[in-house]
């Protein structure tokens, strides 16, 4: 039992925090996780990358018509799956967050089932699917349709591994906000699209903002998927995160990393962003929470 | 008030119709495509494809690695979600947001990166390669690019209950004698204990399924560093699309029995301790 009369602590510390060694042992070891799992290895691809100098980081860029086709690959994909998932996420998170209805728990469940089914896995199943031996394959041939091997199958697998990403960020944002606004610009006599445009939106738009940016990252390195549905024809259906595995497998290091370090670059502007509009989202929040009880006291 | 808000707001039918239509075809109809070429195989040929020595091999592997990575992410995950909530350090801000580099960056970027920084000569090979510690192309390596990508999921969400536990709580044990060892063990870690099922959870069922990755590091040597996802790819580049489809098909029930073993867990836990 302590003692507080005879307690070795001339000022006692606060009871809910713990001594400086600790304290600082935690930190320390912390930071020494952090550092060695993430910042030595994002120094490492842009050292990786910029080891030949500038002209021939460019040059592994720019230089290989089959990396650059890949880039413009990767910049038509990415957005369509997240012009896509964005209308996704938008209906599925008003149809979430502003009813109840029976099924609800389990609609929820089954939009996180992305992150937990293995990416190489989806694409098999679209594949089998599309594929030439697959359940549409027969009638996909006799109509010259290409999905499979071509870009929609590159989309439609992009597009399932990051469809939650949108829904996930709007759904928790919309239920915090509540939908008095949205109920009283409707009984002001607004029409869907007014109440849409008007109200919705600009209340949501910092974490819309953020969702479409991570897709959009997401989508930009989605590999397993992608890998089983493109075929990997050079020149033709490689995306960026497969000419990187291909690079790789030529041996050609200094391209492989080139292009790798142009996709960490992205995500470190995602990163940036997300810290921004979680900040400014945090903000409108409290201004809202003020707004309201000023106008509740009013 | 949600009723209120069905006979108010407009769009409920549309958007859960159209949230019903784009889910059947992103999950459904794929899925029962997956389940109708396994099915095309006989019982006999389903469980020479699904359960031969190798598959058995990767199956196992898949699972260990994904154990480790997981426990290993609950240790270092947590320690790292407790020390930005509760104490002050420089940078803190720059690392909190540095968290979430692992989800942001491509699968194959950082397996390009770890392959690269762990072989003989690579920043981290250097010192470990001597000491006999082989990272690259090993199982040790499959362990430490999943720890790498079940990062962010564990420490994120820790952060939220470790910030939203009650500090007077504490203050309450330590008045009663408790030491802060004790605090921990008795008062704090039962009520994070839910939380960090789910991280832990989280995790584990995303390394089941992770392969941009691993398939830069492992080296893919069958029966030795050969994961499940690799095995189905391989599977594919021989055309045997059948014998895929099981496998894809056991992969698939492991990630659904993860999930519902978690879902128990979770409903289990917070019962005893919430």
């Amino acid at each position: 039992m302590a003692d507080l009369t005879t307690s070795p602590h001339p000022i006692p510390r606060r009871a809910h925090e713990d001594p400086a060694w600790v304290r600082w042992l935690l930190i320390g070891t912390a930071l020494a996780v952090m550092t060695f799992l993430v910042v030595i290895p994002l120094v490492n691809v842009f050292v990786e990358a910029f080891a030949d100098g500038l002209a021939a980081y460019w040059q592994n860029l720019v230089g290989d018509p089959d990396t650059l086709h890949s880039i413009f690959l990767t910049l038509m994909v990415a957005p369509t799956a997240v012009i896509l998932n964005t209308i996704f996420g938008l209906a599925a998170a008003w149809a979430i967050a502003r009813f109840k209805f029976p099924g609800r728990a389990a609609l929820t469940a089954l939009i996180d089932l992305p992150f937990t089914v293995s990416p190489v896995v989806v694409g098999l199943f679209l594949l089998l699917l599309f594929g030439l031996q697959g359940v549409f394959g027969p009638w996909l041939r006799e109509h010259d349709i290409k999905i499979v091997f071509a870009f929609p199958g590159l989309v439609l697998a992009t597009c399932f591994v990051t469809f939650p990403v949108i829904a996930r960020e709007l759904i928790p944002l919309m239920e915090a906000l509540g939908s008095d606004e949205e109920v009283a610009a409707v009984s002001l006599g607004a029409k869907p699209l007014q109440l849409f445009r008007l109200i919705t939106i600009p209340s949501i738009k910092w974490g819309l903002l953020y969702g479409i940016i991570l897709c959009n990252a997401r989508a930009m390195g989605e590999f397993g998927a992608v890998f089983v549905v493109s075929g990997h024809i050079a020149g033709k259906t490689d995306t960026m995160p497969l000419r990187i595995e291909k690079l790789f497998q030529e041996y050609n290091l200094p391209g492989s990393f080139a292009v790798a370090s142009v996709l960490a670059m992205l995500a470190l502007v995602t990163l940036l962003v997300k810290t921004t509009l979680e900040w400014r989202t945090r903000r409108d929040l409290e201004e809202r929470k003020r707004l309201a009880t000023q106008g509740g006291e009013a | 008030m949600i009723d209120v808000n069905r006979r108010v707001l407009p769009g409920f039918g549309l958007s859960l119709g159209y949230t019903m239509l784009y889910l059947s075809f992103m999950i459904a109809v794929p899925m029962a495509a997956g389940f109708w070429k396994a099915s095309s195989l006989s019982f006999e040929d389903f469980t020479r494809a699904a359960f031969s020595d190798r598959a058995m091999a990767a199956y196992w592997l898949t699972l260990w690695t994904s154990f480790a990575s997981a426990v290993i992410n609950v240790i270092f995950g947590g320690l790292v979600a407790w020390v930005l909530v509760r104490y002050e350090f420089p940078l803190k801000r720059l690392f909190d947001s540095l968290v979430d580099f692992p989800f942001a960056l491509p699968t194959a970027v950082a397996g390009l990166v770890f392959g690269s920084l762990l072989v003989e000569g690579g920043w981290y090979g250097r010192f470990l390669v001597p000491l006999g510690i082989e990272g690259a192309y090993s199982r040790l390596g499959i362990v430490i690019v999943l720890v790498f990508i079940g990062f962010p999921f564990v420490v994120r969400t820790l952060q939220p209950v470790l910030e939203s536990l009650e500090r007077d709580i504490e203050e309450a044990a330590a008045c009663l004698g408790a030491n802060r060892f004790q605090t921990f063990a008795r008062v704090l870690f039962p009520s994070i204990t839910p939380a960090v099922i789910t991280g832990f959870a989280l995790a584990f069922a995303r390394s089941l399924g992770e392969y941009g990755s691993v398939v830069f590091i492992s080296g893919n040597m069958p029966y030795k560093t050969e994961i499940a996802p690799v095995l189905v790819v391989n599977r594919l580049e021989e055309f045997a699309y059948g014998e895929a489809a099981a496998i894809a098909c056991v992969l698939l029930a492991m990630s659904f029995v993860t999930l519902l073993t978690i879902n128990l867990l979770e409903r289990w836990s917070a019962r005893h301790h919430g």
